[in-house]
């Protein structure tokens, strides 16, 4: 397992696409805690996978006014059918091109398999990451670190 | 070790012992195939175990891959304050490649409940909070996914067959004697 950036250490900027004509950058949601889960690909096979559970949480996130952003080297349009297909409420980003390159910047590619971690980071308002977690790639992380990482944040 | 956060109340649907030396938690969603599956192993389990074993359910809609879970957890709820849960529980389980109104009624009806009534807790929204309370604990506890079990308060993170249930519910009845 690669090391994870940890607590403590400025977040990686990145620019990406969240749509096929859009991009979102980390910068733009300075002022807002961020969640960014990496998790390994779109259209895993169970149900209430990881992305599904985090979008029912959704509005306990936003109590925190927390963006949550998901991301896997999968391209824009398989982010789409997969959110469309998931009713997902949140972006997607597309770390495609070139590949994994924010999830090594976060240490959190596993360069054999040629996909990301399951690895949460809750960054704070001012761009540094508060809590990092990397989970085995095969067990579902759940979201209750996230939330006692958000319940911990300076007010 | 991921650990149950809400302690078993006496809000909670409890079958068994309140002195069993196990308690299974299972935090589910009545249009979840794999709870459904879950539920004929649970029955299995609870019978193998009988005395020593506390069965409790709690609700985990996934709503938004499964459009009736929120309208059949609240149906189990609104048949709890009539004393009817855990008949209820096992009807939605039993039928619940057919959740939907038209089922509602058809269950309301054998349980002897009064559908009009059913009908309003649902437009009202009467078990609404009870269902969200469910869920938010269940969050905070680090359920997973559907169905998430906790085994004397410890989420249990393997496969969920009867033998594999079993023989981590012997292990806690074993450590829980010591």
């Amino acid at each position: 397992m690669p090391s994870i950036l940890p607590a403590g250490t400025s977040a990686p900027e990145f620019r990406l696409p969240v749509t096929h004509d859009q991009k979102l950058s980390l910068s733009e949601l300075r002022g807002n805690p961020v969640i960014l889960a990496f998790y390994p690909a779109d259209w895993s096979p169970v149900c209430g996978d990881q992305m599904a559970l985090y979008n029912e949480i959704l509005p306990e996130f936003q109590k925190y006014g927390a963006e949550l952003l998901g991301i896997s080297v999968d391209g824009v349009w398989c982010h789409e059918a997969f959110a469309k297909d998931r009713n997902l409420h949140f972006p997607l980003l597309a770390d495609f091109e070139p590949k994994g390159e924010i999830a090594r910047a976060y240490g959190a590619y596993r360069k054999d398999d040629g996909i990301s971690e399951r690895a949460l980071f809750v960054i704070d308002r001012n761009g540094i990451i508060a809590w990092s977690y990397c989970s085995p790639i095969g067990v579902n992380p759940g979201a209750d670190g996230i939330l006692q990482a958000l319940d911990e944040l300076p007010k | 070790m991921t650990t149950l956060k809400v302690p078993i109340g006496p809000e909670d649907h409890i079958q068994g012992d309140d002195q069993a030396g196990c308690t299974l938690v299972e935090y589910g969603d009545y249009e979840c195939p794999h709870c459904g599956r879950a539920h004929a192993i649970v029955k299995r389990v609870q019978k193998h175990f009988a005395k020593r074993l506390r069965f409790v359910f709690r609700n985990f809609p996934l709503n938004q891959i499964h459009p009736d879970a929120e309208m059949a957890a609240e149906s189990a709820e609104f048949a709890g304050a009539h004393g009817k849960f855990w008949e209820m529980h096992d009807l939605l389980f039993e039928n619940q490649d057919r959740l939907g109104a038209a089922l509602l009624q058809e269950l309301a009806k054998k349980l002897n409940l009064p559908f009009a009534d059913l009908q309003k807790a649902l437009e009202q929204g009467t078990y609404r909070d009870r269902v969200r309370a469910d869920f938010s604990g269940g969050v905070r506890s680090g359920v997973n996914g559907t169905p998430t079990f906790f085994i004397n308060g410890q989420r249990h993170d393997g496969p969920f067959e009867y033998a594999d249930l079993v023989e981590v519910i012997e292990q806690a009845l074993a450590t829980s004697h010591t």
